[in-house]
């Protein structure tokens, strides 16, 4: 019988199921940082165990972490007291349970999902978990990439398993040829408009189409980071020429053990004829450039069309629609196109990455960010991102445009660190989520594309990229 | 000890897409502690002013038009809502909020999948219903305030003096939740199956394991 990608890799790292159909899965990598991590190692105090697989962990910090650290900066510096004792106990944590750590100190410190594909942790094949739920990213390795709550890392840790129940199987193909100025950020939120933020929940995606195929691994990444803002847990690429490049040239392993696994890892696509629950058709070439006005990522409009009011929704949205745009003070606007910008953010684990950037620079280049931008700010994804972006000479382009050029983390994407909004801020920001609060306390997000968000440093408004 | 029996007063939040940043904002994820999360439960909307990890509930500016700030819901156990609650972030530390605050159960028309997860870790139980049951639950909750008991055993939320749905949850979850169960107890029973799997998987797939970069 024809399976699913999702199908092949559950099958393959099935340990056994109970006879109430909850399966014990083994977990290949186990990625970890500061904020979600501290509780399970207590746990595993608690219970006086040790990890199961110390070499199947890779820890650093990344959410919490300062972005203007610049040179010999160490966890003692951070001066956000509360913040910096997560950042010590994530040091003492891999030091006292022998876990690899890249560290606040280390030049591939980075955003935990951009850091591991890059290094090679992160393989064809794998299972891999995070407590962060955009652990849906490595998905585009053909990977089963899921995020877990705190318990389940303690669970993961302790038995290099973890305990959960088969999604259902969705599949989106994504054909066609993206019109100029549309990104895989502007394809991805166009499904969460069309499918809503639940309409993958209990599913795992599988992208695929002619779209998928003729895309980076840098663009499939934004695209399976994203599954989880439509609810999926997991989102999936199949494995083919452009997976395997990036692997070649990311990981180091022997040419002989990457020939050996090369041939298993082309067997990870889902057969033809395989059995979806549900498979949805989307032309990519029909797409314009998304910008979000509300306070989900559902809630994203094509960047020219007018912001949905009352008349355009069904009665039971009508409550939900007026709070967004309370909470957005949209209230008397009838485009995006009217709104003032305060803020630029150019990062998170959706958008940082080196062809991002690359986006981003090319619609600054030689251009001056708007007076009326108060705040522009470009966070590489990790340490080796900001290397390469700098020896391209990206960094230039932004500083002389008045962008800030940052050291990686999380960053604005959710505030934990001091790149907050304040309240009221409107920001133009490449992360994934507009929720309330999310960029700072009564901070207004609008997401958008590296591209999109660029050309708004520049104008100070919502522009045609194309 | 078990827990079978759920009865309290229901707070309603008449909203879809609950994400967990609402549920308890990231500024609260700065902790190392598992418990100590109530008073920054809906932080948010629950408070005027900005908060901080060192603060309680009496240090703040309180938002008195918010539910959980009005008689009886300070002493809510049950909480309704929606589609799509505990959308988002995969924090764990929402459900800590909830259970903190004291709320035992949430009754939604569907959850985030990893909030939906996380719940029976921590003896919060989440009852899916249909969203035309979950209007009728509004439309009863509309008078001052209203209890619901929740049998877990049966399985049935009970509202009014004869009326009641019946939810569909897996036993196993349910079982855990009713006996205060450990998952990772429960897996290293099956130790040595573990050890076997990965063995073979050692040999089969070797460029997985004692990988460094």
């Amino acid at each position: 019988m024809p399976v699913t990608l999702y199908d092949k890799l559950w099958d393959e790292h099935l340990v056994e199921t109970d006879d109430t159909n909850e399966s014990l899965i083994y977990i290949d990598r186990h990625y970890l940082h500061e904020v979600t991590s501290p509780q399970a190692f207590e746990g595993l105090r608690h219970k006086n165990l040790k990890p199961w697989r110390l070499d199947a962990n890779v820890a650093t910090p990344d959410h919490n972490v300062p972005t203007d650290r610049g040179d010999s900066f160490s966890a003692a510096s951070i001066e956000d007291e509360v913040a910096k004792i997560q950042v010590v106990e994530l040091d003492k944590n891999c030091n006292n349970f022998g876990i690899h750590q890249f560290d606040i100190t280390s030049n591939k410190q980075g955003i935990v999902h951009v850091m591991g594909p890059e290094l090679g942790y992160t393989l064809p094949g794998m299972t891999i978990v995070c407590g962060d739920s955009h652990t849906s990213t490595h998905g585009a390795f053909g990977c089963l990439a899921m995020g877990i709550g705190t318990s389940e890392v303690e669970h993961v840790l302790a038995t290099q398993c973890l305990k959960i129940t088969k999604l259902k199987n969705m599949l989106i193909n994504f054909n066609g040829h993206p019109q100029r100025g549309v990104t895989s950020k502007d394809i991805v939120l166009h499904l969460i408009k069309l499918i809503g933020t639940a309409g993958g929940t209990g599913h795992a995606i599988e992208f695929s189409g002619s779209y998928i195929s003729s895309a980076s691994m840098e663009s499939r990444m934004t695209i399976c980071n994203m599954a989880i803002e439509a609810g999926a847990k997991v989102g999936l690429t199949g494995v083919d020429e452009t997976t395997l490049n990036y692997v070649k040239k990311h990981s180091n392993l022997s040419d002989s053990m990457f020939s050996q696994a090369s041939e298993y890892w082309q067997c990870l696509t889902s057969d033809p004829d395989a059995n979806f629950d549900q498979t949805i058709n989307i032309d990519v070439s029909k797409i314009k450039p998304q910008v979000t006005w509300g306070t989900s990522p559902e809630m994203t409009i094509d960047f020219d069309a007018d912001i949905p009011s009352q008349e355009d929704v069904n009665e039971a949205s009508h409550e939900n629609l007026l709070l967004a745009k309370s909470y957005m003070g949209l209230d008397n606007l009838k485009t995006l196109q009217d709104l003032s910008f305060d803020r630029i953010f150019i990062g998170s684990c959706t958008n940082s990455r080196i062809e991002d950037l690359r986006d981003a620079a090319s619609a600054v280049k030689g251009r001056k960010i708007s007076k009326d931008i108060t705040e522009a700010i470009v966070v590489p994804g990790s340490g080796m991102v900001k290397a390469q972006a700098e020896e391209e000479g990206l960094d230039k382009i932004f500083l002389d445009a008045g962008f800030l050029w940052r050291d990686p983390g999380c960053s604005m994407c959710l505030g934990m660190n001091p790149d907050q909004l304040k309240p009221y801020e409107r920001c133009a920001s490449t992360s994934n989520r507009n929720f309330e609060g999310r960029q700072g306390n009564l901070g207004r997000t609008h997401l958008m594309s590296p591209l999109m968000a660029a050309l708004t440093a520049v104008n100070g408004k919502i522009t045609d990229p194309s | 000890m078990t827990n079978s029996v759920i009865t309290g007063i229901v707070a309603t939040f008449d909203r879809d897409n609950i994400d967990t940043d609402q549920i308890i904002p990231t500024e609260y994820l700065k902790s190392i502690k598992k418990f100590g999360f109530g008073d920054f439960l809906f932080d948010g909307w629950r408070y005027l002013d900005e908060g901080r990890l060192d603060m309680t509930a009496e240090d703040r500016s309180k938002n008195h038009d918010f539910i959980l700030n009005k008689e009886p819901f300070t002493n809510a156990e049950i909480l309704l809502a929606r589609d799509n609650f505990g959308c988002g972030s995969s924090r764990e530390h929402a459900v800590w909020a909830l259970r903190d605050f004291g709320f035992k159960a949430v009754i939604a028309s569907s959850f985030g999948d990893i909030f939906y997860n996380n719940c029976f870790k921590n003896s919060v139980l989440p009852i899916k219903l249909s969203k035309e049951e979950i209007n009728h639950l509004f439309e009863i909750s509309k008078s001052p305030s209203v209890n619901f008991q929740i049998d877990l055993q049966r399985k049935n939320l009970q509202f009014g003096h004869d009326s009641s749905y019946s939810f569909d949850v897996k036993d196993s979850l349910l079982d855990r939740i009713i006996n205060n169960l450990d998952d990772v107890d429960i897996t290293l029973k099956h130790k040595s199956d573990i050890e076997i799997f990965e063995q073979t998987r050692r040999n089969q797939r070797p460029w997985l394991f004692d990988y460094t970069n």
